[in-house]
């Protein structure tokens, strides 16, 4: 047990070197986010009118935030299918070592990696204007719920970037889904002005729950999202917790599974 | 003591439709190198990969240095080393940060897994390298990397596939040299390679595969001369062919093989040099000089195609893909 413990986290560790060693990818990883910060909060802040108290900034921080742990499944997919690819899975499935520590040692290394990205983005979005007004217990519960949900989008990343076996074709597959999805939300718009279909399943996304249940920890009415009396929209949290669950519990063992099964 | 045995391997794909490995089987004396010898696609990969405990087969069954592969396969990976055609290392890491996360998943503490890189590196002369990105390293230092990061533990079976592929002849050369020291060490090694001299320069025995089974085995020099003893070739000025291939023939006991466009005769001989000294003393008192006279031993080109009846592909691509592999074209 001790051992395998100490198995991931070599790999953890492999991944931090990774960011000490080509300092650039970090720094692309979280001038992409903060960029986005800047260019919602001038170009739709400004024609968006928010109606509430300081204005879009505090309705959008908790969108992009959530959409930048989501793409968490991203990175964890290309950087498996990068390893796939040049066959240092097989490597490591050579070694003496637990058969779950090179995943785990992934999704949590790109969980770290959030922690970063998470950090600069709050700053930047400090600057124009982002005030959480909740108090710090709940802002920091806001930000572990943001890690939370990255971490679990992550177990889906191991199954695509095993399954695929090539970093681009895993680049492009998750940039078609993970885009859709975090648009098909409340969390740049008010969901009412989409179609009925899409309203609905917007309600149920749990890019949307996860939007409105960092709203809330951050101190902001959700006034994108309650469109409807639906269960997910009004105990977005609850909500959350169960997506995030259901999320470890379906993909943690399926991908371990085909991490041992898997094959060049 | 038999190191490796693989009984009766199978292995498809596609349902079925692809045979990879179609009943191969295999042994190697331990301290000794079998070279694994076949054209891209042959099966040779999939039987490694098998052996290492990457790939489970449909059917047959494996014994590394007497432990189960299938069953133990935990126990397999605690003294095998595997070192692949592409070397599988992370490129954005240095030599040095390689070696010390390869040796903390093998569960060597901090410090002995720094004393080990260290040796490492000095062994497979690549100190200098050793605070270098991987992706700043040339094909041979990669590859000798690799092969480094297999022998952390020192293991008692070493797999190496197709160890000098994509090589240029220097690191070729390089590659051999730290193979042929690292037998002598005693360890017992599988090696697969496309190259006949290859297996001829490194391996004790050698079993050529072919659609997944083997087709033959032994020392190189017993597949040599199951493909045919040597032959005498001489050449000779056009007006002394016929003279000379009577001479021939009176040593060889049969009728040479007369190429006149290029004024070569040839024929099998029994007794090597005796017969050369014998037909060069027959040539001279009938004062023929010949332009070029030699013995000719088959290669393993030859024993290839007679065991084949085609030649051995040069191509090194394909068997990388594993799934792919299997297809023949």
């Amino acid at each position: 047990m001790l051992q395998s413990v100490g198995d991931f986290l070599v790999i953890t560790k492999r991944q931090l070197l990774q960011l000490i060693r080509i300092p650039e990818v970090l720094i692309f990883a979280t001038i992409q986010p903060a960029m986005f910060v800047l260019l919602f909060r001038y170009v739709f802040g400004g024609a968006i009118d928010s109606g509430v108290e300081g204005g879009y900034v505090q309705l959008l921080m908790p969108g992009i935030f959530v959409q930048t742990v989501a793409f968490t499944l991203a990175a964890t997919a290309v950087g498996l299918a990068a390893d796939m690819q040049k066959g240092l899975i097989d490597r490591f499935r050579s070694l003496p070592i637990s058969r779950s520590a090179v995943v785990i040692g992934r999704t949590v290394g790109d969980t770290l990696q959030n922690v970063v990205t998470l950090i600069v983005m709050g700053l930047v979005g400090f600057l124009v204007g982002w005030r959480p007004s909740s108090g710090p217990v709940k802002i920091f519960l806001g930000f572990l719920f943001l890690l939370a949900f990255g971490y679990s989008m992550s177990w889906i990343g191991v199954l695509i970037g095993l399954s695929v076996r090539e970093e681009r074709v895993a680049q492009n597959l998750v940039f078609m889904t993970v885009f859709p999805l975090t648009f098909l939300s409340n969390a740049f718009a008010p969901t009412t002005g989409m179609p009925k279909a899409l309203q609905y399943f917007a309600e149920w996304n749990p890019v949307s729950t996860m939007v409105a249940a960092c709203r809330e920890l951050f101190g902001t009415e959700n006034i994108f999202g309650a469109t409807a009396n639906s269960w997910p929209s009004q105990n977005p949290i609850l909500m959350s917790l169960i997506y995030m669950v259901l999320l470890v519990a379906i993909f943690a063992p399926i991908s371990v599974r085909k991490y041992v099964r898997v094959s060049k | 003591m038999k190191s490796i045995i693989a009984q009766e391997l199978v292995k498809t794909y596609d349902k079925g439709a692809v045979k990879a490995l179609d009943g191969l089987s295999l042994e190697v004396e331990e301290g000794t190198v079998l070279g694994l010898l076949g054209p891209n696609g042959a099966g040779k990969t999939t039987t490694v990969r098998v052996l290492a405990t990457l790939l489970t087969p449909d059917s047959g069954s494996a014994t590394v240095a007497g432990i189960d592969v299938l069953k133990h396969p935990d126990e397999v990976r605690k003294i095998i080393g595997l070192s692949g055609q592409y070397a599988a290392l992370d490129e954005t890491l240095t030599g040095w940060d390689n070696l010390t996360m390869f040796g903390r998943l093998y569960h060597l503490n901090s410090a002995a897994s720094k004393k080990r890189a260290e040796e490492l590196l000095e062994k497979f002369s690549l100190i200098d390298a050793a605070k270098r990105p991987i992706r700043t390293y040339s094909g041979g230092m990669r590859r000798r990397l690799d092969l480094a990061a297999s022998l952390i533990v020192k293991p008692k079976v070493l797999f190496l596939d197709e160890p000098t592929t994509g090589l240029d002849p220097r690191g070729r050369m390089e590659m051999w040299e730290v193979i042929d020291e690292l037998v002598k060490g005693g360890v017992t090694l599988l090696l697969t390679t496309q190259y006949l001299e290859e297996a001829d320069h490194l391996a004790d025995s050698i079993a050529v595969i072919d659609t997944g089974k083997v087709i033959a085995r032994g020392t190189a020099d017993e597949l040599k001369n199951q493909v045919g003893g040597e032959r005498l070739e001489i050449t000779v000025e056009v007006d002394q062919i016929a003279t000379a291939s009577k001479l021939v023939e009176q040593v060889s006991g049969t009728t040479p093989t007369v190429d006149s466009g290029i004024r070569k005769i040839s024929a099998p001989v029994s007794n090597g040099s005796a017969s050369l000294i014998q037909v060069l003393r027959l040539l001279d008192d009938a004062k023929i000089h010949p332009l070029d006279i030699g013995l000719k031993r088959p290669s393993l080109d030859d024993v290839f195609i007679s065991l084949t009846g085609h030649v051995a592909e040069v191509v090194s691509d394909e068997e990388v893909g594993g799934k792919h592999a299997a297809k023949r074209r």
